[in-house]
């Protein structure tokens, strides 16, 4: 039975649209960082990444990242098993309540950081009676980047954990497993590449944030600059290669997002089949 | 946390760990989502509303709302278009690349968004691959709002691609082979048949693209040129207004946004909610 766009015609015409529109609005971009990283050759962009200020805000970076993922990670699973495992009040309050970083727009995020946690604010002004500053240096690119990458472990993981259910681990609890044997036993192991998959996403997102960051860095190159913002003193600054360079850097990361993406949903459709 | 667990609703509730989880996640909203949001009421209160009023309809400030919202709807409206076909030509055809097609879609919500700032600013540049190619043509993209609408449309179209895929993959055949074997032509039977179906999460995408477009930066600010009253987005003013210091103006104008992106968000889940139930209603 012939279904709709099925004529050859329009089938060719459809896919042909799709392809020759995505070729230039989202592949043209992505060829293009590399074609400009690498337009002065291969020692031009390896000096531009070795540089002492790019190291510095690859490393930065990193951190940012490394220490975002826990947090992001311990959060996500409470707050899944909270609103999958049990009912109780205002438990829809909360599921739309981790929405709202997705919502709020970065640079509003850092405002409100910036005007808690700055000179003004009051625990900022509390905090300065100690001499401890927590914006304009690392604590505070930290602060806002759990703030914008906070849902997305809680998101992959509600759907899934709420289509599986909980009777596994009713069966571990019942039979006398500890809460947390349960937990690593049962629920890891069917979790698991959801929870991987979020913590791709909290990874990208961490590395590439810029709105909420460049509020709270005070972009301090050698000290407070990230990848981003370095990558946008360099672009302001006319060295279109070195920012390119550091643009690369962080093109490799979402292409790695990317094929890990590929690679898991593969994974899953390929175990259904044989489910 | 025994205590905790007599306060169920539900069920027996066999299950440990309520009193932690519920701690934990109580406790991460509230420091981490909530209580930034009240330093922004604080900095708020010290101004008179007349103040605030004066602030948030400022010429300028108003100009951003309108280059904003203007781009933001053109760029909903390209996605609207542009995401049903993808999802569509990914859902129901087979053809060599499709699995790197699908795989691209994400690139939006992979990339960071300075990075995709400045490669499209520099490809649609007049010495860039596309503005050199369009300039001559008549048409400027960069620095003009059509580079803010491209932009826009750049970062949020996988909300729409990645709402409709699903809705398009659980639809069954038989709902077009029924409209086909009656003699709808493809246009009358789309139209009809598969449209009814998927509109509603063809809104909530398009929904939500538009709310991201609203607030997105870095995307954006490379290829605007900036100009006050011309490329300037709102969310480029709030940056604006703090580095001159002007902490009360950057709060009102960012009450503004912010309120205006929560009530969408609010409209979208209930509007998602609604059609959720309808679903499972037609179903159960």
């Amino acid at each position: 039975m012939r279904r709709i766009g099925d004529a050859p015609v329009v089938r060719r015409l459809l896919i042909g649209a799709a392809l020759v529109l995505s070729a230039l609005f989202l592949l043209l971009p992505l060829v293009a960082i590399f074609a400009q990283a690498f337009s002065e050759g291969v020692m031009v962009f390896w000096a531009n990444v070795s540089n002492t200020f790019t190291l510095h805000a690859i490393g930065l970076t990193l951190m940012i990242a490394l220490l975002t993922i826990p947090v992001c990670l311990v959060f996500g699973v409470a707050l899944a098993w909270l609103v999958t495992r049990f009912s109780f009040p205002g438990r829809r309050i909360l599921q739309t309540l981790i929405d709202i970083p997705f919502a709020v727009s970065p640079v509003v995020a850092g405002l409100i950081y910036l005007l808690l946690y700055g000179r003004n604010g009051w625990i900022g002004t509390w905090l300065d009676g100690y001499d401890i500053q927590l914006m304009f240096s690392w604590p505070g690119i930290l602060m806002v980047t759990i703030f914008v990458t906070c849902p997305f472990v809680a998101r992959e993981l509600i759907p899934l954990m709420q289509a599986q259910g909980s009777r596994e681990e009713e069966a571990a609890v019942t039979l006398g497993a500890s809460g947390w044997t349960t937990f690593r036993r049962v629920t890891l192991p069917n979790i698991r590449w959801a929870l991987l998959y979020g913590v791709i996403l909290t990874n990208a997102r961490a590395v590439g944030e810029f709105g909420a960051v460049s509020v709270v860095s005070g972009a301090i190159r050698g000290k407070t600059n990230t990848l981003p913002l370095h990558l946008e003193q360099l672009y302001q600054d006319y060295n279109a290669v070195g920012a390119f360079a550091c643009a690369a850097l962080l093109a490799f990361i979402a292409l790695l997002t990317l094929s890990a993406k590929a690679g898991l949903e593969w994974r899953a459709a390929r175990r259904e089949a044989f489910a | 946390m025994s205590q905790l667990a007599t306060w169920r609703t539900g069920s027996t509730r066999v299950l440990p760990g309520f009193g932690l989880s519920m701690g934990i996640s109580v406790l991460f909203i509230s420091l981490v989502l909530l209580l930034p949001i009240t330093g922004l009421f604080g900095q708020l209160a010290g101004l008179s509303l007349a103040e605030y009023w004066a602030i948030i309809t400022e010429g300028r400030v108003v100009a951003s709302y309108m280059v904003t919202i203007g781009a933001a709807a053109v760029a909903a409206i390209i996605n609207a278009i542009f995401g049903l076909l993808l999802a569509w030509v990914l859902v129901r055809y087979d053809f060599p690349g499709k699995r790197l097609l699908d795989a691209l879609m994400d690139l939006p919500f992979a990339l960071p968004t300075a990075v995709a700032g400045i490669t499209l600013a520099t490809l649609y540049a007049s010495s860039g691959w596309m503005g050199g190619l369009l300039e001559p043509l008549g048409f400027q993209v960069a620095y003009t709002w059509v580079g803010i609408a491209l932009a826009m449309a750049f970062t949020s179209i996988p909300f729409v691609v990645r709402t409709v895929q699903p809705v398009l993959e659980d639809l069954p055949a038989e709902v077009d082979e029924a409209a086909m074997s009656l003699g709808a032509t493809d246009g009358v039977a789309f139209r009809r048949v598969i449209l009814p179906h998927i509109w509603p999460a063809l809104v909530t995408g398009t929904g939500l693209a538009f709310v991201r477009s609203l607030g997105e930066f870095g995307a954006i600010i490379f290829i605007a040129g900036n100009m006050p009253y011309e490329t300037e987005i709102t969310a480029l003013m709030i940056f604006v207004k703090l580095q001159e210091y002007d902490y009360a103006g950057a709060s009102a104008i960012a009450s503004v946004v912010l309120f205006v992106s929560l009530a969408l968000l609010l409209a979208i889940n209930v509007w998602q909610g609604r059609f959720v139930r309808r679903l499972h209603g037609g179903k159960g």
